[in-house]
């Protein structure tokens, strides 16, 4: 095969980047990889295996150490000017100027890349059509939502025709809906202009429907192939599990997870579905009080993806500690009560009308959209926006009004990680437990237990913002939990986690809520929903839908009877509802 | 009570500690104030050390040699040349080889005695005013002087002499005295409105300021843990910038450090108050330094610092009366050159404790309320 009929052909690169504090990090250990033109490549690994490295080597922006990479048919070690005029690139962070127009923007970008005057005449009106964003040119960039902003960085990228695109994790924190249409974007691109992509993506869905999947471990390649081929390999390793007993998916979930057999369970419409970490032909697990009921299924890509890292992954730890604290079971208590909320800015209504409840121990789940007026709600929940109208309480108080102390029974994650970054872990945990009035003896003891629990000690000494993401979100939930809050409110704590932290992060949510902590959450992994007690679906500040994740399926069931995925369903319902004021409209 | 103070501290150490952790930001604190202080000593001065001068005599007399005697006596009038006619200076001043040229006329002994107008003509170079302009006035002050003190030894009454604004003559460390002084108000300003700005601004930008709202701390609690570390910054700012003046330069001083030291904590509240303030205005970063610069100016300009502010337009005298700067300026030159009681102070810092008593509560009611 001739060197141009290859977008990428990689061999034995290594990377090593020196932190300053003087350790090594090995980013890249030898990796060979070869990609076909033309085709649509997915990059998979968890945190720190190495995928946006290896973009930004293909792309120029950094040096290897040693090995050869090649792109496009040219040495980009010797030549970077040359790859980057046929190449684009789109980073995490795609640099949009916010206070630009969309049509600024991309103006800017084919100025930048001395796109013809007749090109953008021929190019514009497409990557408008394709993105929909035609009817956005006027708006600022900052002005734009989450999904929105990430097509129009696509559109960016896209105004002079590149023989290969490179995406970093396009997906992160966008909505379900906005992932399709961006993957719909990508698909034709390759599938109409034969265009070479590769995407690196936490997102085990979307790489299922590349052509080719390379999963990354450790800065080296663990398997690739076809979607297909890999997920064979999970064949005969999967079922969904109940227990006739009744024990909520959830705890039975956290349960079979931690034991050795298994590589992977997670609920699934009231069952679990574990993954072995062998083939068999019966599934047979032990789990005291327990009376299982498994019945095999066909595996996913996700399936095969835990299988494959479960092995190399095994030094990471599984069972969660218990949380100490009064364990009410399966009260009734209402402990936050929302009443027909509404919250306007300007002519805008974020929040319209909704009205939920929430019971001590519960976990509640907020899924929308970006722009349904989920992060408002939070907002108003914990007391950082007052109500426009409605009436909403959070332990029998309006946390904006109620004084500070009513504030000592809530603990709260942000989006975005707000801890101080240029103090260490240590220093975080201070402050936090001081603030919460935690003193002498009671307050060492509690960041300790803290720090064990959420493995912070190896890294105890770093300025907290130079922790890998991973680690950052571990903080961040310890710090929250320093005082043992009886309300905790997560708004998206897993955007851009990989599935193992993600894993362990709802480990630790069902312990909490096992001790009777209430918990509030959003997400925009549908497949989290399944975590939760009761979820409620806003879109556009309405209540779309209210209920168990089984009853939220069955909303979506389709005449055919097959059952849908959450993430279907979700879809499904807004979708149904959108249209429905469309033609109430017209 | 005792909890809100357990967390008043606690804010306070964790601003510190974000402050002072990194030696750079620690060295950024302090090098920049004592650097600003001894290049404002050196630069911002408008007097001269040495005048070069010519000389035509055209009298002659006893008395016209006494003057000149007087004139270079003063360790600043360097004579260049000593020139038999008036026409002959052109040369000298054309080739900048002098500032001024002062004419001895003829008779200047003889007016002098008969009490009318002495006649002593300074020809001055106009190409650089402000520098012939303030040789000019030394010439003078010199010279009315000399004229005042001869008449009185002959035991004439004095002559109606024209006296130059500079009505104490102190040509070497004049404007420095007044300067160095005025620099502990005005540094100390700069650094600490932008330090507690940008920090509220930062922990905005971050989120942290969202973590600290749901944490159990009430606005005034934050005002006075994000207040308190700015204003010990800025006294060891002040501090700094006084062992300047008081060491390198040394400038007496003359008045208290209970008084100069009440007055600086005073004005450092009105200075942070009006940083929180802004603060409380800007969304992010870039906007609080904005608005700091916005600030900033318009306040050093209507001080007095440069130019006193009773020469100002009525309406820019009112605008003046919110400036911390001028009251800290007016208290710091006083109480150390002056020697000022605290008493005769008192109204300059009731007038700080105003500023800060009105925008330090805004602010704190801001945090909780400026949320879009």
């Amino acid at each position: 095969m001739s060197a141009s009929e290859m977008a990428l052909v990689a061999k034995d690169v290594r990377k090593t980047f020196v932190r300053n504090k003087g350790e090594a990090v090995e980013a890249l250990a030898g990796i060979s990889l070869e990609v076909r033109s033309g085709t649509l490549t997915a990059l998979v690994g968890p945190d720190g295996s190495g995928k946006t490295t290896l973009l930004r080597l293909a792309s120029g922006l950094l040096v290897p150490d040693s090995g050869s990479l090649d792109v496009i048919g040219i040495d980009v070690t010797r030549n970077p000017q040359a790859v980057q005029n046929k190449i684009s690139y789109m980073p995490q962070r795609f640099g949009l100027y916010e206070d630009l127009s969309v049509q600024e923007n991309l103006d800017l970008y084919a100025d930048l890349h001395d796109v013809t005057r007749e090109r953008r005449a021929e190019v514009y009106p497409r990557l408008f059509e394709m993105t929909q964003l035609g009817r956005f040119k006027g708006r600022p960039a900052g002005k734009l939502s989450g999904g929105m902003k990430q097509k129009l960085g696509l559109a960016c990228t896209l105004v002079r025709s590149p023989q290969l695109l490179l995406l970093d994790e396009p997906t992160v924190g966008v909505d379900p809906l906005s992932r399709r249409e961006l993957w719909e974007i990508v698909f034709k691109l390759v599938k109409e202009e034969e265009l070479s992509v590769i995407v690196s993506t936490s997102y085990l869905d979307e790489a299922e429907r590349c052509e080719h999947a390379v999963l990354m471990h450790a800065g080296r390649v663990l398997a690739a192939g076809k979607p297909d081929e890999i997920t064979a390999r999970a064949e005969g390793c999967c079922f969904l599990v109940s227990d006739m007993n009744g024990a909520p998916a959830r705890s039975l979930q956290a349960r079979l997870f931690s034991l050795p057999g298994v590589a992977d369970a997670v609920p699934e419409a009231g069952r679990v579905r574990v993954v072995t970490k062998l083939p068999t032909q019966r599934l047979s697990l032990d789990l005291a009080g327990a009376r299982l009921e498994a019945e095999a299924v066909k595996p996913r890509f996700e399936d095969a993806f835990m299988m494959l890292f479960g092995v190399v992954m095994s030094d990471q730890p599984r069972e969660i500690a218990p949380v100490a604290g009064n364990r009410i079971a399966g009260g009734s208590e209402v402990v936050v009560e929302v009443r027909d909320l509404v919250r306007t800015f300007g002519d805008f209504t974020a929040v319209d009308h909704v009205s939920f409840d929430v019971r001590r121990g519960e976990v509640y789940g907020l899924l929308g959209p970006n722009g349904a007026g989920k992060s408002t709600t939070f907002k108003m929940l914990c007391g950082l926006l007052p109500a426009t109208s409605g009436s909403l309480e959070v332990a029998g108080a309006n946390l904006l009004t109620a004084g500070a102390r009513a504030r000592e029974k809530l603990g709260y994650v942000a989006q975005k990680f707000s801890l101080y970054g240029q103090l260490t872990i240590d220093e975080n945990l201070e402050f936090f437990a001081s603030a919460y009035g935690l003193r002498g003896a009671a307050k060492k003891e509690r960041i300790e237990e803290l720090k064990q629990q959420f493995e912070l000690d190896q890294f105890s000494h770093l300025p907290s913002g130079q922790l890998p993401g991973g680690f950052k979100q571990r903080l961040a939930l310890a710090a929250a939990l320093l005082h043992q809050p009886r309300i905790l409110f997560l708004d998206e704590a897993t955007s851009g986690a990989d599935p193992f932290a993600r894993r362990q992060f709802w480990a630790r949510i069902t312990a909490l809520s096992e001790a009777g902590v209430t918990i509030i959450v959003t997400t925009h992994f549908m497949e989290e929903a399944e975590y939760c007690d009761r979820i409620i679906i806003l879109d556009a500040g309405k209540n779309l839908a209210e209920g168990t994740p089984v009853d939220i399926r069955a909303l979506a069931e389709t005449h055919e009877g097959l059952a849908p995925t959450m993430e279907q369903a979700f879809i499904a319902i807004v979708e149904k509802e959108r249209s429905k004021r469309k033609e109430n409209a017209g | 009570m005792l909890a809100s103070l357990f967390r008043i501290l606690t804010l306070i150490r964790k601003e510190l500690l974000v402050i002072l952790k990194d030696p750079k930001s620690r060295a950024s604190l302090i090098v920049p104030p004592i650097l600003q202080c001894l290049i404002f000593g050196y630069a911002a001065t408008y007097d001269l050390n040495t005048v070069p001068y010519a000389l035509v005599d055209l009298d002659r007399s006893a008395t016209s040699r006494e003057l000149i005697s007087k004139l270079e006596g003063s360790g600043i009038f360097q004579r260049e040349g000593t020139l038999a006619q008036t026409e002959q200076a052109t040369a000298f001043i054309n080739n900048q080889k002098v500032v001024l040229t002062i004419v001895v006329e003829r008779e200047f002994e003889r007016q002098l005695m008969s009490g009318s107008p002495a006649a002593v003509q300074v020809i001055a170079d106009g190409r650089n005013s402000n520098t012939s302009g303030v040789a000019m006035g030394y010439a003078n002050t010199i010279i009315a002087d000399f004229a005042t003190d001869w008449r009185s030894r002959q035991g004439l009454s004095a002559p109606g002499v024209q006296v130059t604004s500079r009505s104490w003559f102190n040509p070497q460390l004049e404007t420095r005295w007044t300067m160095i002084p005025s620099l502990i108000g005005t540094i100390t300003m700069m650094m600490t409105m932008m330090l507690t700005a940008m920090s509220v601004a930062r922990e905005r930008e971050e989120g942290t300021f969202e973590q600290l709202l749901v944490a159990p701390f009430t606005p005034t609690e934050i005002m006075i843990g994000k207040a308190v570390p700015s204003m010990i910054v800025g006294i060891v700012q002040s501090t700094a910038i006084l062992l300047v003046a008081l060491f390198w330069f040394q400038i007496p001083f003359a008045g208290s450090l209970v008084t100069l030291y009440a007055g600086l904590a005073l004005f450092l509240a009105a200075a942070i108050g009006f940083g929180l303030l802004l603060s409380s205005l800007a969304a992010n970063m870039q906007q609080a330094m904005i608005l700091c610069f916005m600030f900033l100016m318009p306040f050093m300009l209507l001080s007095g610092l440069m130019s006193p502010t009773d020469n100002m337009p009525e309406a820019l005298q009112y605008a003046t009366m919110i400036n911390p700067l001028k009251y800290a300026i007016s208290i710091t030159r006083r109480v150390y050159l002056e020697g000022a009681q605290f008493t005769e102070m008192l109204p300059d810092m009731i007038a700080l404790m105003v500023i800060a008593a009105v925008t330090m509560p805004i602010s704190a009611w801001m945090f909780r309320h400026r949320l879009n």
